[in-house]
């Protein structure tokens, strides 16, 4: 029979992989700590200097000329609010269509294996191209009634990054669905359609619901593909095929200006999106801890 | 005499022409929907291919290793965009990859509490919802004046290297590497968080059970079973960090003179589209819709390559 000597079983802290061991513990300690300061830092810094300066003014004014005093951003609020929505009308029902064939109707053939792959490489596609591309398409070519810099084009724009992850997520969701329920909805003699849209969808509704408002969120931080198709304008909105303020222009036009006004105005503008951009995420996480009850 | 049920409520229903119309439509309607995205894709391509020709024929393979970038003489060549791109964005990743490995080890292992670590993921997802373009207004008011003196340290220390033999001024390509170390931290963090918590528990049990210490599991049982999944969250966030366009824009400090050091103001591809497309008409637009089919190809190469390496690489138990 083996025999040990006396307490060599015991932890020994002394011993150098005991050491090593808790010297890699404070260093991932370490990293933690740095990766989530920043978020605080920015937070702290966006939440206080852009709050301080909040007022009904500023909420709802237009900004100021170059060198004057005052002024507010209601048109760039007004504009981010008008853009991401054409954004989300386009994007969604493109995104939960192309989601719903590659969940429900699809058989693993080459087209959807294609559509798959395409949908990873449209996500991969750098925010600035898809700006590049709707300048192209829409912008220089005068397609939409003569006009060039459009609100709409900015829509377009925004809503080609915001498919591929409107897609992903509803095929995910709907994958999630027991097929038991699929099983049963045609056992009981309903079609695919109705299948679909009255026990598949509502089924998913929850992780659909979350991916949607995420990527809302994203759309609505945007910055590079607003830069040259919907361009900026220190008015209201004037229709939707006229240049179009939006928070994110605004933020990178006036950050770089030489005058304080605008510089107050661009923390003021990083503090109401950083604010909605926090609350549609909390949103999503309410949507998302739907399905776990 | 018995009645039984009249057979003919039995009979099948035969579907209406309406209801079967609506099914096929509906069909239909979804494929055309999933087409869509070849179509962006395809238009994304032929837009900047075609709006590339002309540079294309006018400069070919000398664009990508010309620094001269001269509107006035149109003479164009993208190596200090593509340098920017490639030196800025690889750094970052050098500078990432270990915080967000170290992050995600941190957040899944049972050193603190399990709602301690939850709060802490939670934090470091919420970092990537944050705009690109308010990270660019906090880099250039608060975190670039802070680290200008490290900097300049580092330029006292290092100068002899050609990486760091400029003064910092400023704007320049380091400021640059760290907010897209900002800006790619979670994503790394998230995937290889997801990655070491779809290691299954027996390999961690059975390391334990032959006598190592935690860090003897991690490093060499946990961490290789999960290498595919990170590495396919690093290569994801390489390519993130190419197309990133609006912090390094505004961070960079937008120079087309070339210079090696990291220091010194620079420019990447998408900075100088985000830049210059605005304004550019001519030449000029068709040489930046070229850096652009060279970013494209760039970003295409590196994302395929992380689905590749994710199939690839799956440890099989």
């Amino acid at each position: 029979m083996a025999t040990f000597k006396r307490g060599s079983l015991l932890l020994r802290p002394g011993l150098a992989r005991n050491r090593w061991n808790q010297l890699l513990t404070l260093v991932a300690a370490l990293f933690t700590t740095i990766a989530v300061l920043p978020l605080v830092l920015v937070l702290a810094y966006v939440l206080i200097k852009g709050g301080s300066l909040l007022s009904v003014g500023l909420l709802t004014g237009l900004p100021p000329a170059p060198g004057l005093e005052e002024g507010g951003i209601g048109n760039a609020i007004l504009g981010t609010v008008i853009v991401t929505l054409i954004a989300s009308l386009l994007a969604i029902p493109i995104g939960v269509g192309a989601g719903i064939y590659l969940a429900e109707y699809s058989r693993g053939g080459a087209f959807s294996r294609f559509v798959r792959f395409g949908t990873n490489v449209l996500a991969g596609v750098p925010s600035i191209i898809c700006g590049v591309f709707v300048y192209g398409l829409i912008v220089s070519s005068r397609i939409l009634f003569g006009e060039s810099y459009s609100a709409l084009a900015g829509g377009i724009a925004l809503a080609v990054l915001m498919i591929p992850t409107v897609i992903k997520t509803t095929d995910e969701g709907l994958k999630l669905v027991p097929n038991e329920l699929r099983l049963g909805a045609m056992g009981i003699g309903a079609s695919r359609f109705v299948t679909v849209t009255r026990i598949t969808l509502p089924a998913a509704f929850s992780p659909i619901a979350t991916g949607v408002v995420l990527s809302i969120a994203r759309g609505a931080g945007e910055t590079a593909p607003l830069i040259f198709t919907a361009l900026f304008s220190s008015f209201w909105p004037d229709g939707l095929l006229k240049p179009i303020a939006s928070m994110s222009v605004l933020i990178y036009n006036f950050a770089i200006m030489p005058y304080e006004a605008q510089i107050s105005l661009a923390w003021a503008a990083s503090f109401v999106l950083v604010v909605m951009i926090l609350a549609a995420n909390l949103l999503a996480r309410w949507l998302g801890r739907l399905t776990h009850s | 005499m018995a009645t039984g049920p009249r057979p003919e409520l039995f009979a099948l229903r035969r579907r209406p022409l309406g209801e079967k119309l609506l099914d096929q439509g509906f069909h239909r309607l979804t494929v055309g929907l999933a087409s869509v995205v070849g179509l962006l894709l395809l238009g994304i391509l032929l837009t900047v291919v075609g709006g590339s020709r002309e540079a294309l024929s006018r400069f070919g393979l000398s664009f990508l290793t010309t620094s001269n970038w001269d509107p006035v003489s149109e003479q164009y060549g993208a190596f200090t965009a593509i340098y920017g791109t490639l030196a800025t964005s690889v750094a970052a990743l050098l500078i990432a990859v270990p915080l967000g490995v170290g992050t995600a080890v941190f957040l899944t292992e049972t050193i603190i509490p399990l709602r301690l670590r939850q709060v802490l993921g939670v934090m470091v997802e919420l970092l990537a919802a944050i705009p690109s373009v308010v990270l660019g207004l906090w880099a250039i008011f608060v975190m670039e004046p802070f680290l200008r003196p490290t900097l300049m340290g580092l330029h006292n220390l290092l100068g002899w290297l050609p990486l760091f033999s400029s003064e910092p001024q400023g704007p320049g390509m380091a400021p640059a590497i760290l907010i897209l170390v900002v800006m790619i931290l979670p994503i790394i963090t998230a995937i290889a968080r997801d990655s070491l918590l779809q290691v299954p528990a027996e390999l961690r049990q059975a390391a334990y059970g032959v006598g190592t210490t935690r860090w003897g599991a991690i490093l060499h049982v946990i961490l290789p079973a999960a290498v595919s999944g990170i590495t396919g969250g690093v290569m994801l966030a390489l390519g993130r960090a190419m197309g990133e366009t609006m912090a390094v824009t505004m961070i960079i400090g937008n120079s087309t003179n070339f210079s090696w050091s990291l220091l010194a103001p620079g420019n990447t591809i998408s900075s100088m589209l985000a830049n210059q497309f605005g304004e550019a008409d001519g030449l000029q637009v068709s040489a930046l819709m070229y850096a652009a089919l060279v970013l494209m190809l760039l970003t295409l190469v590196v994302n395929v390559l992380a689905q590749w390496v994710v199939r690839r690489l799956s440890l099989r138990y």
